[in-house]
């Protein structure tokens, strides 16, 4: 083979590679989704007669209703959604051992020895008419309540935020101030 | 003066090519409904973008609304879809992953901020319903407070 294989030119090699370049900036997108996480409760189970748990005592329980004109009624009085977050915390931590204010019931936990946990239960119904702005609105203040509660735990007990400890020390938090919020089942029948 | 060479073009662009197909994701879903998710603060971001499938809920798009309506609807991969078939999607969806990770499959709502919770909530009972428990809110951040 003595024949010269001319040489490939690469002078279009930049022109190839920024059209692939534009292809990808086109057809992609850069942004991280992210949301708001909950879980659901699990569906119970369909052979279950009215449900025999023990009812829940008024004061253990923050009742927040949404109606159809996104109006919010938090414990009985109208509220807006800005001061349902202190709300929300005052009613979880309860700092003071308020009679209105949910239960506490000595619990062992990790790092911590016995400490009182709140036995209160955030929950929320909403209309069918009600705006899904609103109602994330409503879930992002409940949701941001807990978390600044278990941030000033964290930053009081481990001196660093809640995001920086590890597994167990999450867990040992969030046996303290756990994420209560239940939403009513949706109703089959009747009106709003 | 001498002519700036250009023969390492090639590589700069090649460079930056290999940057942008490691860090984008694919647009996988032409969206056929109008979707402005709600502003939160409290967000956590969806890691895994593998294991999480998509519901979109909002007002089908000009050209739709002819055989549609202008009415919320849900968009199920690339098609309109009723409540009913959220079941059918989620199960298709489990059968699409690996069997280990089908536990830490997440479901990402995302729904137009003036869409009524009527629909929502049919949804969620559905989730429900399928055993699809963890959900996720798209919501984007809210830069005020």
């Amino acid at each position: 083979m003595a024949k010269k294989i001319p040489e490939i030119p690469a002078a279009s090699l930049a022109d190839i590679a920024f059209m692939l370049l534009i292809f990808f900036l086109v057809t992609t997108t850069m942004d991280v989704d992210s949301g708001l996480e909950r879980r659901l409760p699990p569906m119970p189970p369909p052979d279950q007669e009215d449900d025999d748990t023990p009812p829940i005592k008024e004061r253990n329980v923050f009742v927040v209703l949404v109606n159809a004109n996104n109006q919010l009624l938090v414990e009985g009085e109208i509220s807006r959604v800005e001061d349902l977050r202190e709300k929300a915390k005052e009613f979880m931590a309860n700092p003071y051992n308020e009679e209105n204010l949910p239960e506490k019931e000595p619990k062992t936990v990790d790092f911590f020895g016995e400490v009182e946990v709140t036995k209160g239960v955030i929950s929320l119904r909403n209309d069918v008419g009600t705006q899904y702005g609103t109602y994330i609105a409503v879930q992002n203040e409940l949701v941001g309540a807990i978390n600044d509660l278990r941030e000033e735990l964290a930053k009081q007990k481990f001196g660093k935020s809640y995001d920086k400890l590890d597994r167990d020390q999450q867990g040992a938090i969030r046996d303290i101030y756990p994420s209560r919020i239940s939403e009513a089942e949706p109703k089959k029948v009747g009106g709003n | 003066m001498p002519p700036i060479s250009t023969a390492s073009l090639p590589d700069i662009v090649f460079m930056l090519l290999f940057f942008f197909m490691v860090s984008t994701t694919m647009r996988e879903v032409t969206l056929m409904v109008k979707v402005t998710v709600p502003a939160a603060t409290e967000l956590s971001k969806l890691e895994k973008k593998s294991l999480v499938s998509y519901i979109y809920v909002g007002t089908p798009h000009n050209q739709y609304q002819r055989v549609f309506g202008s009415e919320p609807r849900i968009q199920l991969n690339d098609q309109f879809a009723r409540v009913s078939d959220i079941q059918d999607y989620i199960t298709s969806e489990r059968e699409a992953r690996d069997e280990a990770e089908v536990p830490f499959m997440i479901t990402s709502l995302k729904v137009d901020e003036y869409t009524k919770m009527g629909i929502v909530t049919d949804i969620k009972q559905e989730l429900r319903k399928a055993s699809a428990l963890h959900i996720n809110y798209s919501s984007r951040k809210r830069e005020d407070l």
